[in-house]
């Protein structure tokens, strides 16, 4: 009934009158209280996966959320506690194998991701009951997300987010530097397996939202806009979270009046987003090449 | 009676079409997975992969044959790459960002499918991401089979120069070998390679058909051709066991079962041989790999 009353409803431009009409649904008033968690503690993790090009390490670590979601409900327990376990465990294992050669660390982690995911269809195809199918835990729902649910998010959210903080400056410069930072002392390799306990977390409550596919859209497409167009690190990570809140809540926007599904419009935007920055900067290389007047700022710089 | 069990699957049409359909593609995937992981361009297989869902939805969404998006995305998808990337080797943020959009792309096909479509079948896009080698029909197992063969001939074609520039990308160069081309060239043909293994193993699997033999193929023996022939047998060989034993334990999915071997063969060759010189220093073992690489091609 709920779902029929929201599709009723019509995108009008009065943004106040539009957001008031959205959020006297409790269950949108959660999407997007669960949305805004998700986004800055992605977001802020996903910097620090750009900046060390671990793409594939996170993209496996979510993909990995699957099957952790499909068994936790095969074994009849929610799938919460599956989405955390196996995206925590997966992120370990990579953190202990990791260095161990040089292209076979890449095909060890692809035959992981791939054998685990085949799991996950494995206990899809021996739970016959699941009702939506695999569909809902691959690309993601922001209908019927609890008041709790909320409240677990924000807890998880808050203590990723404490941790990355705590661990931030050593971080950077492991990241930046790794031999310089190992030769001033700094622990690099404890750090890198902190980060990936961190990265499995934060994948395991955003996959909650946008589905295990998903995850990796929100995780890297807002922080390589955000490197791209800044260098500095406060300014770019800030510019990260908020460029993922953005697309998370336009996305929200977007699915509530249409019948498509949320993944894509919050990739779309995202995408979108990059795009841009992408061509703006394209552009003004080749403004400076041909020799037009520069704008202020790149004289200055 | 075990002989028995295991011979009889043999009689059923639907069987042996699966057993052509998966030989080829397994062969295909072997070879081209071997470059992939020389080259360090699994990460574009993955993005391949996940492309091909979303070239199928679409085919589907829009009423033709599947197997047309499938190609489409993945070449299409390869070439971008390979057009975005310095000498033919894209960065993995952008291929990140392309791929997790595109993605995105295919959860809006899958649902356009199934809300427009007054036929549309349900299942389709588990089909897609799973794959259903039980399902291919004898038209569709010869042609996949004579695409993964013509796979398996371009790989061996460009085989020699393309482990050239792969090992040593400026003295091949130097030497005349058209990098770039080449590039190209094999991110094509791995992109031909993806949308047929789609059809054996589904597009979220064929990861592990691509990165698994290759991958145990270079655990297991340092001279290139040996590897690449070794890649190529170990898939065919894992994939005859998944059909086998998923047709043995009817509840376990063939991809499952294929999976499951490829993954059981690459942690079987961890217990066999290694860290002697490798792990010591990983710098000198690459160099020395490198060396022997590189003697075994001018043998």
């Amino acid at each position: 009934m709920l779902l029929a009353d929201a599709s009723a409803a019509a995108w009008s431009w009065n943004l106040i009158s539009d957001f008031q009409q959205m959020w006297s649904f409790p269950f949108m008033v959660n999407a997007f209280r669960a949305g805004a968690i998700v986004a800055v503690v992605s977001a802020v993790v996903g910097w620090f996966v750009v900046l060390r090009r671990q793409t594939f390490a996170a993209h496996t670590v979510s993909a990995v959320a699957f099957p952790g979601a499909a068994g936790a409900v095969l074994i009849g327990v929610s799938a919460v506690y599956g989405y955390f376990a196996l995206c925590v465990a997966a992120a370990l294992v990579i953190a202990v194998l990791q260095g161990n050669g040089d292209h076979e660390e890449s095909a060890l982690t692809g035959t992981v991701q791939a054998f685990l995911l085949a799991s996950g269809f494995l206990f899809i195809a021996l739970y016959k009951g699941l009702l939506e199918g695999p569909q809902t835990i691959l690309f993601g729902t922001f209908l019927g997300i609890t008041a709790s649910q909320v409240t677990v998010l924000l807890c998880v959210g808050i203590v990723v987010l404490a941790v990355l903080a705590l661990i931030g400056r050593p971080l950077l410069f492991a990241s930046v530097d790794p031999q310089v930072a190992a030769g001033r002392g700094v622990p690099v390799r404890a750090l890198s397996v902190v980060f990936l306990v961190l990265l499995g977390a934060a994948t395991a409550e955003a996959s909650q939202i946008t589905g295990t596919l998903l995850v990796f859209a929100l995780m890297v497409i807002p922080a390589a806009t955000a490197q791209v167009l800044t260098a500095r690190p406060g300014l770019s990570l800030m510019l990260t979270v908020l460029l993922a809140f953005a697309a998370t809540w336009l996305g929200l926007t977007a699915a509530y009046y249409s019948p498509y599904p949320l993944g894509f419009f919050v990739t779309s935007i995202a995408f979108a987003g990059y795009l841009l920055t992408l061509s703006v900067r394209a552009l003004r290389g080749i403004r400076g090449r041909t020799g037009v007047p520069l704008p202020t700022e790149e004289v200055a710089a | 009676m075990s002989i028995l069990l295991a011979a009889s699957p043999l009689s059923h049409p639907f069987f042996q079409h699966a057993l052509l359909a998966g030989s080829a593609i397994a062969a295909a995937s072997g070879l081209v997975g071997y470059f992939l992981v020389l080259r360090a361009q699994v990460f574009t297989a993955d993005a391949l992969s996940h492309v091909s869902f979303t070239g199928a939805m679409a085919a589907l969404a829009f009423g033709y044959d599947l197997r047309l998006g499938l190609f489409t995305a993945t070449i299409a998808i390869t070439l971008l790459f390979a057009a975005l990337g310095r000498k033919a080797r894209p960065d993995d943020i952008v291929i990140g960002s392309v791929f997790s959009w595109i993605l995105g792309l295919g959860a809006f096909f899958i649902t356009l499918y199934t809300t427009s479509r007054s036929t549309a079948d349900g299942t389709a896009g588990v089909g897609v991401l799973f794959g259903s080698i039980f399902g291919i029909s004898a038209g569709r197992a010869t042609v996949a089979a004579l695409v993964a063969a013509g796979v398996c001939l371009l790989v061996l074609l460009i085989a020699r120069p393309l482990l050239f520039a792969t090992l040593d990308e400026a003295v091949a160069a130097a030497r005349g070998v058209p990098v770039r081309l080449l590039g190209f060239g094999f991110l094509t043909v791995a992109g031909i390679s993806a949308a047929e293994a789609t059809q054996a193993v589904g597009s979220l699997l064929l990861l592990g058909l691509l990165a698994a033999p290759a991958g145990a193929a270079i655990r297991l023996t340092d001279r290139p051709y040996r590897a690449l022939a070794l890649s190529a047998g170990l898939a065919v060989l894992e994939m005859w066991a998944g059909l086998f034993a998923s047709y043995a334990i009817p509840k376990m999915p063939p991809s499952f079962a294929i999976m499951a071997a490829a993954t059981a063969v690459y942690a079987a060759t961890f217990l066999i041989r290694r860290p002697s010189t490798r792990s010591r220093s990983r710098c000198h073992s690459l160099i020395a790999d490198k060396d022997v690489i590189r003697r075994g091609l001018l043998r």
